[in-house]
């Protein structure tokens, strides 16, 4: 059937919560409303209040409880409602979701799904548009992942809901409604913690995530480039030997992300690739990402986000290197 | 043993009821017949500036916008209550607490333009930035009530937050705060019933907001947020004893009668019926009845406020839409001084013209 993002998320919880009766849904607006974006749109009705939770107004409180939830045997989804404001519950979910199996030796774990909207160029007032991964990335303890399209969206929220582990799902709110895709109406997984190489190519690695998969997509096509692009779909744990072995392959490496530049994922893939491929690279590892700035009032945000242009400037860039 | 810790009742003031008749036992005695009409004027402003937001945003010309209609009396009644020098910290949705203060309108166009430049307040105005986290401003005004306090100045801060910021654990920490460092603090609760999509009923099975209070061992009380004097009185009033009674919450209650914000459909999750049920409340209409009864207000007063008014606003659109940005001053202004690093990323972005 085709879906796009929005639709793909809500037939994902939806098959979730048909198949498991722990799997129960928390958030602001989740119930009547259906989430700001409708992602639970409907889910309230189905399912019943005890299953589809509106909650009083506070982040740690939702974060906080559904840990509780996870600990006493359900399987919560928090729903956060936009990136900006989770940093409410980072306490929640650094100190006690990302540390609970460690700390008793899998005795208690967490699994959980938090949910939440990231990314800009949605024109959005201020904390509406940001892109946090590498803060629940690092450290460990949580997984991450970021899908690009409608289909890896479904599979890999079915998949984090079989996991027994906490995860951080972004969803970019750019793509939620972008374009359709033919999904399965049934249950299936995508991988978590395998990337997937969207295109094959030979002269150059461009890996990405999220919001700007289609962008890298375009341009690659534009410019009649053989360029292999390596969708993340995961960012934590990172799917290295996917990286490597294509690197390996074409001695060149970019990474583009929406988040910002210094001590961000392309940070850490572009370490990684000087680590263990070095010597089989012909030119430098670009980055190509957001400006080291908070995320601007949307005048600025086209001025501050990488676009077609300055991806297409950097793949001339590394071509002639 | 038992021991009496608290006293558990919450007055509810109201002055003028909305049939526009007024409470002479409560009427505030510094209130005289200009300064409610200065009251009238600046709700219809504050309602004629959120009718031009709506449209201005539905033509794409300024983005999410969050109305105030209904609770112009809330955020008049307070503004005006405060005095030059006291502080204002603002959650989102009071532009009308900002213009009665004599905030520039036109800064708030730019700010719906989308830069940054709007939130720049002239000097003296005395007020915080709008604040899109909720409740994450009450534990701020606090701080900025304490160094009021530490200066030795005479002002308090007047701080505003929603009903469904009261969930949150800024808004409890804060109120414990103020009460511990005893600050010149007036803590406002706007209780417009709804927090997007969820009633007032959904966020705490408490009676009352204002009884929060309690909990932090300062003063709570509730206001007709639909009756201007009563605000007025309340917030007036408070202001004068925050030196011998401490901090207090003041929960107005009023109601959001159009949607959260532009983005939203109150159609998805609230019946018309309710909204209708307050239309007779309405804050301004009360106050018209007021002054005309007394012969103080008619239609030809009407016409030539809303036409001034009209120019006014209009003059502020065309300034703002004349305000041309700078996208360097995103750099400048990172850090009191500009970093090599970031020196370098800003000329790499000024060549390429920013990839524009
Ligand atoms: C910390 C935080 N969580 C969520 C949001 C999204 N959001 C914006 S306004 C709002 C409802 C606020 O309700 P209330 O405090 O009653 O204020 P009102 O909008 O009614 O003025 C929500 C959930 C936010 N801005 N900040
Ligand atoms: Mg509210």
């Amino acid at each position: 059937m085709q879906m796009n993002m929005v639709s793909a998320l809500n037939n994902a919880l939806d098959l979730a919560m048909q198949e498991n009766e722990d799997v129960v849904l928390l958030g602001e607006d989740v119930g009547e409303d259906g989430g700001v974006f409708r992602v639970t749109d409907g889910l309230i009705k189905k399912y019943g209040e005890n299953r589809v939770i509106d909650t009083p107004l506070a982040e740690s409180g939702i974060i906080g409880t559904a840990i509780g939830m996870a600990l006493g045997g359900l399987h919560p989804v928090p729903e956060i409602q936009f990136a900006g404001f989770m940093y409410l519950g980072y306490s929640q979910l650094i100190n006690h979701a990302a540390r609970y199996r460690e700390r008793t030796r899998s005795g208690l774990s967490v699994p959980m799904v938090v949910r939440t909207p990231v990314g800009g160029g949605i024109r959005a007032l201020e904390h509406h548009s940001e892109s946090p991964e590498v803060l629940y990335s690092y450290g460990g303890g949580l997984i991450v992942v970021e899908p690009s399209n409608p289909y890896d969206a479904k599979g890999l929220m079915m998949k984090a809901l079989h996991l027994k582990d906490p995860v951080i799902f972004l969803e970019p709110t750019k793509l939620y409604r972008l374009f359709k895709q033919d999904v399965p109406e049934e249950s299936y997984e995508v991988d978590i913690g395998k990337a997937n190489i969207i295109r094959a190519g030979e002269d150059l690695t461009i890996i990405t995530y999220g919001t700007m998969v289609p962008i890298v997509n375009d341009v690659v096509s534009q410019k009649h480039v053989d360029a292999e692009i390596i969708d993340l779909r995961t960012i934590n744990p990172l799917d290295e030997k996917t990286i490597l072995d294509s690197v390996k392959k074409t001695g060149k490496a970019m990474i583009v992300h929406e988040a910002s530049l210094s001590f961000g994922v392309g940070a850490e893939i572009a370490a990684r690739i000087s680590e263990k491929a070095l010597y089989e690279l012909d030119a430098p590892i670009i980055r190509v990402a957001s400006l080291d700035l908070p995320y601007p009032f949307p005048a600025y945000e086209n001025y501050y986000m990488p676009n077609a242009k300055k991806v297409g400037a950097a793949i001339d860039r590394l071509l002639t290197m | 043993m038992l021991q009496k810790v608290f006293d558990g009742e919450i007055e509810y003031l109201q002055v003028l009821d909305e049939n526009g008749k007024v409470d002479a036992a409560l009427f505030p005695n510094d209130l005289d017949d200009n300064k409610i009409i200065e009251m009238y004027k600046y709700m219809c402003l504050a309602r004629a500036f959120d009718a031009k937001m709506l449209s201005l945003q539905r033509q794409g010309r300024v983005i999410t916008y969050a109305p105030l209609i209904g609770e112009e009396a809330t955020q008049i009644g307070a503004a005006l209550a405060m005095r030059k020098d006291d502080y204002l910290v603002p959650n989102f949705r009071q532009h009308g607490v900002f213009i009665a203060r004599g905030f520039p309108i036109e800064n708030f166009f730019i700010a719906g333009r989308g830069y940054e430049d709007g939130l720049k307040a002239p000097p003296g105005t005395n007020s915080l930035a709008v604040a899109v986290p909720v409740g994450s401003q009450m534990p701020h005004s606090v701080g900025l009530a304490y160094a009021l306090k530490y200066k030795k100045k005479d002002a308090a801060v007047v701080a505003f937050v929603g009903d469904g910021g009261t969930s949150e654990g800024d808004f409890y920490e804060a109120t414990n705060f103020s009460g511990e460092l005893k600050v010149p603090l007036v803590m406002i609760i706007e209780n417009n019933q709804w927090a997007i999509s969820v009633p007032r009923s959904k966020q705490s099975i408490a009676k009352t907001l204002a009884q929060k209070a309690f909990a932090a061992g300062i003063r709570g009380l509730q206001v007709d947020g639909n009756d201007v004097i009563a605000v007025y009185k309340a917030v007036s009033e408070g202001i004068k004893s925050l030196a011998t009674d401490g901090p207090i919450l003041i929960e107005c209650i009023t109601y959001r009668m159009s949607i959260h914000t532009t983005a939203d459909d109150p159609t998805k999750y609230r019946d018309q019926k309710d909204v209708d049920a307050w239309k007779p409340k309405d804050p301004i209409l009360r106050v018209k009845t007021y002054l005309s009864a007394k012969g103080l207000w008619n239609d030809e007063l009407e016409k030539q406020m809303t036409e001034e008014q009209a120019k006014k606003i209009n003059d502020s659109v065309a300034e703002a839409e004349a305000f041309k940005g700078d996208p360097k001053s995103m750099f400048d202004n990172l850090y009191s001084f500009v970093p090599d690093i970031l020196k370098d990323e800003e000329n790499e972005a000024v060549d390429a013209n920013f990839w524009q």
